[in-house]
Order: structure tokens, then sequence, then C-alpha cells
């Protein structure tokens, strides 16, 4: 995905577009950019001040995606010189938790969102048991690892409910700290 | 898997269904019975909402703004199915017609995948979703003498809309009759664990519902329609 390093060969004016669009940050979750997110596909200026943005939602009725695309809009013509700035919003290929960097996964745990686990796009969507309140054992397709507590990295979680403030969340607890927490889901 | 892609228009079924359910889960705002459902009920019709927006967006060059396609059409130019409209009945009842859709959403959207750039996104999406329906129904019928009543009788109602499904949407090419056979297999395997008993009645035919694809809906559609449209018809180019 999109980093702070261009890839080989690439122009420099693209590349530095490039890595200040990626710089902004996520307006749900400010800690991580929208790089290390991996929603941002490819920042292209097919002519001098028009800049193309191409944007993927982490999910498809993700309300966010709007205030990317005008937060992007915004830097790109305030700190990179575009005149006229297009954000189109692409859907295929779809946007997996395994497109998180390693660097937004370690600033995700920093601030007590578990982040997901890697391998997703292979198994496909972890599916988890539920129950009203609790929930101890994954009832269906075996978890890869367990879901560690950001707080004091216990293994010992159990889901409160899959679904949590953001459709790309859900809500677990540790049984040892007893902290409640965020899980960023495996998509 | 199909090859073909879909004809122009062949998608407004499938948008309309996700619409519809959308505003029918959003009904729960408020009612749910526990605040994790609340955020599950309406975590969902959010992703329902987004497939239904990105559908239309793709129609916008025969239908008009999304705007105009959601809240200026007549009841008669939906095309949703009339599964998705019913009302929402009990928390059994809206959880039996959230397993009954996304059991037929889910494959669909995954067979459509290699041809409509939406559907491998939704697909895992909707994964999600029928898993929720799958844990509930299992909870409810297999629970109290109550829960299992409940979800029996939701199922035996709504199941005259279910043979629906399965008629071919014009335009998108599907294997229709592999995937009722595959709905089939789900629903019992899910009710066999459930304990509860799959209905016997019609699912299809002269004795069961099911034109909304035709544009044909039941009565207390006309009255989703009256709340969902009302306030864009009411004040045009209303924006926040």
């Amino acid at each position: 995905m999109v980093t702070g390093s261009a890839p080989a060969g690439r122009h420099p004016r693209e590349a530095s577009l490039t890595q200040l669009a990626g710089s902004v940050p996520d307006p749900e979750l400010p800690v991580i950019t929208l790089a290390e997110l991996g929603v941002l596909r490819r920042v292209a200026e097919p002519e001098p001040g028009h800049v193309r943005v191409e944007l993927t939602p982490t999910y498809t009725g993700c309300p966010a995606i709007e205030a990317m695309a005008a937060d992007i809009e915004r830097v790109l013509r305030e700190e990179g010189g575009a005149e006229r700035v297009e954000v189109r919003t692409v859907l295929s290929p779809p946007w997996s938790s395994d497109d998180i960097s390693e660097e937004g996964r370690r600033k995700l745990a920093e601030h007590g969102v578990a982040p997901p686990r890697a391998g997703a796009r292979r198994a496909g969507p972890v599916l988890v048991g539920l129950s009203p309140t609790r929930h101890t054992h994954p009832a269906q397709a075996p978890a890869p690892e367990p879901v560690r507590c950001p707080n004091c990295g216990s293994a010992a979680t159990e889901l409160l409910s899959r679904f949590s403030s953001t459709a790309c969340k859900a809500l677990r607890r540790c049984t040892d700290c007893r902290e409640p927490f965020d899980h960023f889901k495996e998509v | 898997m199909t090859a073909t892609a879909p004809q122009a228009l062949a998608t407004l079924p499938l948008a309309d269904d996700a619409l519809i359910l959308s505003h029918r889960l959003g009904e729960w705002a408020g009612h749910a019975p526990v605040l994790e459902e609340e955020m599950a009920l309406a975590n969902i019709a959010l992703d329902l909402l987004g497939q239904a927006r990105a559908l239309y967006a793709g129609l916008a060059e025969v239908l008009g703004g999304e705007d105009e396609i959601a809240f200026l059409r007549e009841e008669r130019a939906f095309r949703n199915c009339q599964l998705v409209e019913q009302p929402n009945g009990d928390f059994a009842h809206t959880m039996v017609r959230q397993l009954f859709f996304s059991a037929y959403q889910q494959p669909l959207y995954a067979r459509l995948s290699p041809v409509l750039p939406l559907a491998a996104k939704a697909a895992s999406e909707t994964a999600y979703h029928r898993d929720h329906a799958e844990q509930w129904t299992l909870r409810l019928g297999d629970g109290t003498e109550e829960s299992h009543a409940r979800t029996q009788r939701a199922a035996d109602a709504l199941w005259r809309y279910t043979g629906e499904l399965f008629q071919p949407v014009e335009g998108l090419d599907v294997a229709w009759q592999e995937l009722a056979e595959e709905w089939h297999a789900d629903i019992r395997d899910v009710f066999g664990r459930a304990g509860l008993t799959v209905p016997e009645g019609p699912s299809e035919g002269a004795w069961s519902a099911g034109a909304g694809r035709q544009g044909l809906h039941t009565e207390p559609f006309g009255r989703l329609l009256a709340e969902m449209q009302h306030l864009h018809r009411s004040h045009p180019g209303a924006t926040w």
C-alpha cells in the first residue's frame, strides 16, 4: 500500500502528493493516517494542478468516506498546490483489514483498539459466536490467534457485541484487567 | 460462476432490496431489546444503505441521482422482493427475516463478485449479517418456550415470501435453481440446530405471495414509502 516512500520510477510530484494525501488522519480514528489504514489507492496528476485520487471504503456504508474525501481535497489544495481535486471511490478489489500497515496496527493498539489479526484475506471474514451479553468461546470458524487486550496484553478476552461504535469494530472485554475495548474486525 | 456483466437496470432489484431492508432495520433504532442489538441492527442497516447507494450510483445515467431514485419513485417502480418490506414484528420476526434474506443475499453477491465491483465487498459484509442472524435464530429457537414459539411463528409467517427470492432477475446471469437449493439446505441446517421446523406451506405459486420484482408490493410497503419519502417530498432539495 501507499507509504511515505515513493515506489521506484514514480514521478516525484505524484509521490509527494501521495504522501500528502496519505498523511490525512482517519476522521473516526485520528491516531492513524489514511495511508496506514490502506484506503488510499492511487494519486495521480494527469495535468498540472489537476489531481485525481482513488479511495476505497473500509465498509460500503462507511460514512467517514465523505469526510476523508473532503480532508484530502483540502490538504491537496492548501499544501499540494492543487487547483482541482477529484476524489473517486473505488470498490474493487475490496479493502481488507490486511491492508492496514504494521505502523497502523501498532498505533491502533497504542490507542486502545485491538488491531485486526493478519490473514483475513486468505481466511475470509472471521466469524465469531454471540450471546446477549458475553461470549468466551468463538463458536464458528477457528480464529487464527486470540484477540489480545490492548491495555494489558492478555489473550483472555471475550466478545461483548459483534458490532460496536463503527461498522469496522466489535466490542470485547478483557477477563483479566476487566477493561472493555474495541476490536478492529477482520475482513 | 457467471461470466456476463449485469445488464442495465439488472442491479436495481438488488439495490432496492438493500435500501428497503435498511429502512426497516433503521426502525429498530431506539426500540431494540438491548443496546448491543441496537448497534448491531444500525450497523447492518448502514452496510445495506451503502450497498444500495453504490448500486444506485451505477444506475444514475438511467434513473437519475440517488435521492431521486430513493425518494421520488412511486411504489410500482420499486423492484425489491416482498420479504424485505415486511414489517419488523417482534425481535424474532426481524431475526428470521434477516436469516432468510441474508442467506440469499450473501451467496448471490458471492456469485456476482467477478462481474459486479460492489459484490465481493458486499459478500463479506453480508456473511457477517448472516452469521448474526444464525446465532440469534439458534438462541431463540433453542431458547425458552416463548422464544421458540415466536421464532417458529415468524418462520411460518415469512415463508410465503421466500419463493420469490429465486425468481430469475432479468439481466443477472445466476444459476437460480442452484442458489435456491443452497439456500434451502442452509435454512434446513440452521433450523435443525435451532429445533425449529422448516415450514411446509408453499413458498411460491398461486398460494404464495411474491411479485415485488414486478413492482407489486404488499400493503405495508405504501406506509413504509410514505415515511421514508415524506421529508424529501415535503422539502424538495433539502440538505443537511
